[in-house]
């Protein structure tokens, strides 16, 4: 049959065109269609939906920041939040591209940039911790989804090797006298000394802005997981794991501290809940995801019980940042229907 | 209450379905032509038995079938062949296609009048040979040849059928209709693949939100030991055959296997209505259930098609908004196919035409993956869908198969859930043909 001959094979078209989108091609009757790839159904949450999310469960930590260190606080927020944004405009600007400071990314590593920074810290270097943040801890990298490290700790750690004493000078909460080395951790590690636990839970202890108050960040964390904003298995995870390690040296030698002390002294949960959550910088693998919180905890423990530094959190989350492409790779998932290897 | 049977992960998109559930399915008036390509169906293209000039009666068979895998093509209505010719398809591309012009009178199926027949006392391969014959393919929307299905290698018996009624994209209501206005269709359709299979137990998959449905099927199976109305939960993609063998069965369908591979025939419940029309009265697959939805349709219906009846048709049939209309999409919002013409016709494998605004259907803007891991934990196949769409981006073929990408389905949870709207199924078909490529080579 002669129109047997004729070819029925698709040409297999390039990756450019199959890339090509929203292609407007004219119906016959006049009326253009608009053709895009399934599903032509999507959910309303957006990627700047996630970001302002995240700004919103962390207004409690914020508030307990200005309750407790008053202008201090405000002024050292605003410091940040203004460097960062100012900063990510400024390289997208140099790089010639779309300036993205309205999707709540900046705003989040800013705000979280104050939130670990001592409240006396002056302002200058506040300036130069978040411009490092966004500028060598995310831009450089391609910025939001692309950078390695979670910005406001590279920032922290940035100005910990840079400014030692300055980020280790602190103040009281509500009398804003500055005293030195007296974090809770600090007073376990060098003075052997314990803090109430209630002082602990309510924030009313020194320490940076945001990990004062426990209270404060396990309202917000409620919010950020409750909204699925953050995935539950890393902070759980991190927290446990440090909760049950401190635990068992505790029961060894009760001068490392207990494990309720553990939890809610220095940065774990401010970390466990606003850090180790931030989706770009941790696994994506439900496996690994619980190796990331599993790991990190472990870390805090051997830093604050051994290590030369009083807390650990920091520290730790940076270096599972490092690990998480390989923890990605080493935890795809067994799918449906096959077998592992 | 009691835990209603589903499998893990998945999404719950609006159902969308009220404005179309309620609606008696129509038939409509034949159309003055229909286009029938002459690839309607997985396998095979046919092979048309007309030219130009020649008169066909509704029923005639005008293509035959290529191969095994393939299904002959029957005139969807009575009238003159104009011409056999390219022309675009809905599932994209240009077919040769079979044009009929009609004499536009009604006609009911005259082929046969209802023979008393026992699917259980026809034998097997006598069933198999008339689903061929009538060119039945899976009406679910994947168009396997049906014959195909209820002919299991001697290595792997078939212990079970199921039957089914999900129905889990949202607007469609085909088969939630089919259930409701044949029922005993649907049965009858579903002994007999029990007989050709060869298998002893059968279910009936429901989901929840068609709780009529699962009343009236359980009253009609109440007398039958080896059939049983299963309840599931509503969810996508449920109406998946892996999904629905895991769910009923507690079987996992092995890596790139099919439900056969595990003793499970799955079946649409429209495909078993097809099949007892053809046993019942020898017709042959001329039409099918049509959703025609959206929300600039005015009148939103289910309507009984011919084949090869264009798209342009529905326009008028059901009033659309053409002003306000922006896609057009043929099957479900989930895994349809965008249309950029309405010169195409309805083929086996339309569940629906759906007629939507610009502001509903997904926006074409793309932002930079954030990796939240939301497609990872809604893949109903456990599969990494942000590491896919990233490895495609980059071009790194070789490693796509470390992550297992030809056993994605493309149902679609993952750009479904994707804050960044990333083309996630786009990019990994892409990569699914780039991955067969290398290995043909």
């Amino acid at each position: 049959m002669r129109e047997g001959k004729t070819t029925q094979k698709e040409e297999k078209p390039s990756p450019k065109k199959v890339l090509m989108r929203d292609k407007k091609t004219p119906a016959p009757e006049g009326k253009i269609l608009t053709v895009t790839a399934a599903p032509h159904i999507v959910v309303t949450r957006t990627v700047p939906d996630v970001m302002w999310g995240v700004v919103i469960s962390l207004t409690p930590v914020v508030a307990s920041s200005i309750y407790y260190f008053k202008w201090l606080a405000v002024g050292l927020i605003l410091t940040c939040l203004i460097a960062s944004l100012v900063t990510e405009a400024l390289f997208q600007l140099a790089r010639g591209k779309r300036i993205t400071i309205y999707d709540g990314s900046a705003i989040v590593a800013g705000l979280l940039m104050a939130m670990i920074l001592p409240p006396h810290l002056p302002w200058w270097a506040a300036v130069l911790g978040s411009a490092f943040a966004m500028a060598i801890g995310k831009q450089i990298f391609g910025g939001l989804g692309y950078n390695i490290f979670n910005p406001a700790l590279i920032g922290r750690a940035f100005l910990m090797t840079t400014f030692p004493v300055l980020m280790t000078t602190w103040t009281n909460p509500i009398t804003l006298d500055t005293i030195s080395g007296a974090t809770p951790l600090g007073m376990l590690k060098f003075e052997h000394q314990t803090v109430s636990l209630y002082h602990l839970f309510t924030g009313n202890v020194s320490g940076s802005l945001g990990e004062a108050s426990a209270l404060a960040i396990i309202i917000g964390g409620i919010y950020l997981l409750g909204r699925r904003y953050a995935d539950w298995r890393t902070p759980l995870s991190y927290v446990a794991t440090v909760v049950g390690l401190s635990g068992l040296f505790w029961l060894i030698n009760p001068g490392y501290g207990s494990p309720s002390f553990h939890l809610l002294a220095g940065g774990l949960m401010l970390g466990a809940i606003f850090m180790a959550t931030d989706p770009v910088t941790t696994p994506i693998t439900k496996r690994g995801r619980w190796l990331f919180g599993v790991g990190a905890g472990v870390l805090v423990v051997v830093i604050r019980l051994w290590g030369s530094y009083p807390d650990g959190v920091m520290f730790s989350i940076l270096l599972m940042n490092a690990l998480t492409p390989l923890v990605n790779r080493y935890t795809i998932p067994v799918q449906m229907g096959g077998r592992r290897k | 209450m009691m835990r209603l049977r589903t499998f893990s992960q998945g999404i719950h998109p609006a159902h969308k379905k009220s404005s179309t559930e309620d609606k008696k399915i129509r038939r409509i008036s034949p159309p003055k032509e229909v286009i029938l390509p002459l690839q309607q169906h997985i396998g095979a293209p046919c092979q048309s038995l007309v030219k130009r000039g020649d008169e066909v009666r509704k029923g005639d068979k005008i293509a035959e079938a290529g191969a095994f895998v393939s299904a002959p093509i029957h005139a969807s209505i009575s009238g003159k062949i104009t011409a056999v010719e390219l022309n675009s398809h809905p599932a994209g591309g240009k077919f040769k296609s079979i044009f009929i012009r009609g004499t536009g009178k009604e006609e009911d199926w005259e082929g046969g009048d209802e023979k008393k027949v026992d699917p259980s006392e026809l034998e097997p391969q006598e069933i198999r040979n008339r689903v061929k014959e009538a060119g039945i393919v899976g009406l679910g929307g994947a168009t396997f040849p049906t014959h195909v299905k209820l002919t299991p290698p001697k290595n792997k018996p078939v212990d079970t059928v199921i039957l089914n009624g999900c129905e889990c994209e949202p607007y469609l209501t085909g088969d939630h209709r089919l259930m409701l206005e044949k029922p005993e269709e649907c049965l009858f359709g579903l002994k007999a693949i029990i007989r050709a299979a060869g298998a002893r137990r059968a279910y009936v998959g429901i989901e929840n939100n068609k709780m009529g449905a699962i009343a009236l099927f359980r009253d009609k199976v109440a007398g039958e030991e080896n059939i049983e109305v299963i309840t599931l939960r509503t969810k996508y993609p449920q109406g998946g055959e892996k999904m629905l063998v895991k769910a009923i069965l507690n079987r996992e369908v092995p890596s790139e296997g099919i439900p056969l591979d595990v003793g499970v025939v799955v079946s649409n419940v429209g495909t078993a209505v097809a099949i007892a029309e053809c046993l019942k009265f020898n017709k042959p697959l001329v039409e099918r259930v049509v959703t025609v939805s959206g929300s600039v349709v005015r009148k939103p219906a289910n309507l009984l098609v011919p084949l090869g009846t264009p798209f342009a048709t529905f326009l008028e049939e059901c009033d659309v908004d053409v002003g306000k209309m922006d896609r057009v999409i043929m099957g479900g919002p989930m895994m349809g196919i965008s249309q950029s013409t309405f010169q195409v016709p309805v083929v086996k494998g339309t569940t629906a035409i759906l007629v939507l605004r610009r502001e509903e259907a997904r926006p074409p803007l793309e932002d930079t993956c954030i990796r939240c891991a939301q497609c990872v934990d809604h893949c109903p196949v456990r599969l990494l869908p942000a590491e896919l769409a990233r490895l495609v981006k980059a071009s790194k073929w070789e490693r796509l198969k470390d992550y297992h990408i030809m056993d994605c389905m493309e149902c679609g949870c993952c750009a479904y859930v994707c804050p960044a709207r990333i083309p996630i199924i786009q990019l990994i078909k892409l990569g699914k043909a780039e991955v067969q490529t290398k290995d043909e080579e």
